[in-house]
């Protein structure tokens, strides 16, 4: 097992050059997907904007489809592939397990991710993410995601035999770090989830090629989900990792609590699958009792943990900050925050948005009755984009900032122009969510070609305010693809022509992660080191309130419609 | 030291948690519980719950019962497409068929009274979207979900589909009239 590491002089990490390399791979591969789910993303927008309506009909779902499935398959799972790779090889100083097997997992996914786009853009294919059967695709649509979730389940292996390797090679004492900890609930909840995906697309694969006659409609849906929306809880395990690891690097920030934030991990691994309800709760198939349970992730235990983590990541950067002696007033620690640092503002963009409008509208949506109100709307692309796309992949842009010098040995280009970008993409991404989740309310429809129902033998005339936020959704979609599109460009300038930088000194042995446990064990207790967080108290509480406030207010627009029973 | 070394305390479960972190989890703990209570209050006592009545049908049944409820209700025809309009009788029993690319028939219903909608689907998904009220329903092929709707206010309603059934899916529109 003869590989070599190198230790990064700038951030003191230690790379296997195996686990190195295809981190860069799969980091690179997620971003060419992002570019494409970008242009895809612009045209869509172009489409839905009323006073522009770009696409005919048909180019339309054909584009929208390979949107879906390149933005919340491709561009984020490759991704997380790096991470993964990162949170145990890197984080844990040690050898990264059967690379052979690694390249296995990145070739697979190139493949699959390829076949698949090939079925979209020959125009058979436009079935939209989701696949719901009847409506079929052409056999590669589906075959090409199961080999890509093939890989991706070797990625999730591979990252769990570095557990391995890591602990018998004893390249660390004590137990794993809260974010490989987090990587690894992400990586649990992946298996979940292609076992689900495998459970649904391999059947659906056989119907399409003739040898199953018959695909029950209802449960089509309901293990799709299962792969669909436990997909993107793999994501957010994934992300509040990302957050706890930016918080680490920016701050030197240490978890308030190890048990409490391991233990809103744990939560996620528990309860967070049962998500697929989500997307039922207007569905004739379920039962009452079946949707309350589920939707609830039980009792909203997986919502309890992200308050948690939505509570200690901002509390472990305040008390890191207080330490440093920041302690004047309520906020000064976030006031002298470092907002001109990609890394940073990013993430806090990602989490403050995350929270407030991607969390609470999910719970919102989320609710059994009030479902009704917004299924199948605007309201839902509109929530989703605040929680994958501000939550996950604005994460994942500003752990780039700092990937992109330790990883990829090369320098940023255009430091201004990387400060503004977070801003650029966050807040106007933020702002689109809520216009789009404003024309939901009005009832406006996802998916769906034209407003103005040219050809149907009726009409019906959406309010001027449908159009309005229409029209917003318009502007913000285009500002929000040119902060995407400035992140590509960044990123890719600076990987091609950046400033080299030193790699820093290589030897064929990992060194070992001191043990810092002793110099600290038995008789310290650590209470003393505690430190109030009255900033990130008001946070929470002002979260709470709005959380509060949303949540009632549609149960009293719920109250008004026409009675159901 | 930080969330990217291993836990400086070796026995980090045993470490006391702040006071501040507890009553956070508290409060979390307590709005999760008044949300799920929530649910269930509204099953006793709200007015708006999706009925569980739903039985597993076919395209041919499906089909055969809506001609049937079309052809006795029937009080006229809109449209050049002739579209029958149906008004469910004394029993308030209505059918409502989802199609590429068209709801069938439209309804018309009365204020304040109570119907028992029978909605299905008979090729692809299809979702029943109700405006400008705002009512959003799956309707699914092979189950015939029976909703009891009660409209609240006289006027013409449209029913936008809003669940992608192909390259027609915008031209879905269909209509109820509450008197």
């Amino acid at each position: 097992m003869a590989t070599t590491y190198r230790t990064c002089p700038r951030t003191g990490l230690q790379f296997d050059l195996d686990a190195d390399k295809l981190m860069r791979w799969n980091a690179v591969a997620g971003v060419l997907w992002l570019l494409v789910g970008g242009i895809t993303a612009l045209l869509v927008i172009l489409t839905r904007w009323p006073a522009i309506k770009l696409l005919p009909a048909d180019q339309f779902y054909l584009i929208l489809t390979a949107h879906g499935i390149d933005m919340l398959i491709l561009w984020i799972i490759f991704f997380e592939m790096a991470v993964l790779y990162f949170a145990s090889s890197t984080l844990l100083r040690c050898r990264l397990a059967t690379p052979k097997l690694a390249w296995v997992q990145f070739w697979l996914m190139v493949v699959g991710g390829i076949m698949t786009n090939v079925a979209i853009f020959q125009g058979e294919s436009s079935v939209m993410f989701t696949s719901y059967v009847p409506m079929q695709a052409a056999p590669h649509f589906y075959l090409g995601i199961i080999l890509f979730a093939v890989g991706a389940l070797i990625g999730c292996g591979v990252f769990f035999g570095t557990l391995v390797v890591a602990k018998r090679e004893k390249t660390y004492v004590g137990s794993i770090p809260l974010v490989t900890f987090g990587a690894m609930t992400a990586a649990i909840i992946a298996v979940f989830t292609i076992a689900s995906g495998a459970a649904i697309l391999i059947p659906t694969f056989l119907w399409s090629v003739g040898i199953l006659k018959e695909i029950d409609a209802q449960l089509y849906r309901m293990v799709w989900w299962a792969l669909g929306h436990s997909s993107q809880q793999i994501n957010v395990s994934a992300h509040v990792a990302i957050w706890y690891l930016i918080a680490a690097v920016a701050f030197g920030a240490k978890p308030l609590s190890e048990k409490v934030s391991r233990f809103a991990f744990l939560l996620y691994i528990l309860f967070l699958q049962l998500a697929s309800a989500h997307h039922l709760l207007s569905d004739p198939g379920m039962s009452a009792e079946w949707k309350v349970l589920n939707t609830s992730y039980f009792m909203y235990f997986a919502v309890l943990a992200s308050m948690i983590h939505g509570f200690t990541v901002p509390g472990a950067i305040e008390a890191a900050q207080r330490k440093k002696g920041l302690t004047n007033g309520l906020f000064e620690w976030l006031r002298k925050a470092p907002w001109g640092n990609p890394v940073f503002s990013g993430m806090f963009i990602s989490l403050v948005g995350f929270g407030f409008i991607g969390g609470i509208s999910g719970v919102v949506l989320g609710t059994e009755q009030i479902n009704m109100l917004m299924h199948n709307t605007f309201y839902v692309p509109g929530h989703f984009h605040a929680t994958v796309v501000v939550g996950t992949t604005l994460a994942f842009m500003s752990i780039t900032y700092l990937l992109v010098p330790t990883l990829f040995r090369r320098e940023m280009l255009f430091p201004k122009l990387c400060q503004i970008q977070p801003y650029l993409y966050g807040l106007s991404m933020i702002v689109l969510s809520l216009v789009m989740m404003g024309a939901g309310t009005l009832g406006v429809s996802r998916r769906h070609w034209d407003m103005a129902f040219s050809g149907a033998p009726f009409q019906y005339e959406w309010p001027g305010s449908a159009y309005l936020m229409m029209g917003l959704t318009g502007i913000f979609g285009v500002i929000a693809v040119i902060g995407g599109g400035l992140w590509i460009g960044l990123v890719v300038l600076s990987l091609l022509f950046g400033k080299k930088l030193d790699g820093g000194t290589t030897s064929d042995k990992p060194t070992p992660i001191p043990d810092q446990s002793a110099a600290a064990s038995a008789s310290h207790s650590g209470s003393e080191e505690h430190v109030g967080v009255p900033g990130t108290v008001v946070l929470a509480i002002t979260l709470l309130v709005c959380f509060v406030l949303y949540y009632f207010v549609n149960w009293k627009y719920l109250s008004e419609v026409w009675g159901l029973s | 030291m930080s969330a990217i070394l291993p836990p400086s305390e070796r026995l980090w479960w045993k470490q006391p948690i702040a006071g501040q972190e507890w009553a956070w989890i508290g409060i979390a703990f307590v709005w999760a519980m008044i949300m799920f209570v929530m649910m269930i209050y509204w099953h006793i006592n709200g007015k708006q719950n999706l009925s569980n009545e739903v039985y597993k049908t076919t395209t041919e049944m499906f089909t055969a019962k809506t001609e049937a409820f079309v052809k006795e209700n029937t009080i006229r025809t809109e449209t050049d497409q002739q579209i029958p309009v149906a008004k469910p009788n004394a029993k308030g029993e209505a059918f409502l068929l989802a199609r590429l690319w068209s709801w069938y028939p439209i309804l018309e219903l009365e204020a304040g009274k109570t119907y028992k909608i029978h909605l299905s689907a008979v090729d692809y998904n299809h979702g029943f979207s109700l405006q400008p009220t705002n009512i959003n329903i799956q309707v699914i092929p092979g189950y015939e979900h029976v909703v009891k709707m009660t409209p609240t206010k006289a006027g013409t309603y449209a029913i936008v589909c809003n669940e992608y059934c192909g390259i027609g899916h915008h031209t879905m529109l269909g209509r109820i009239y509450v008197k």
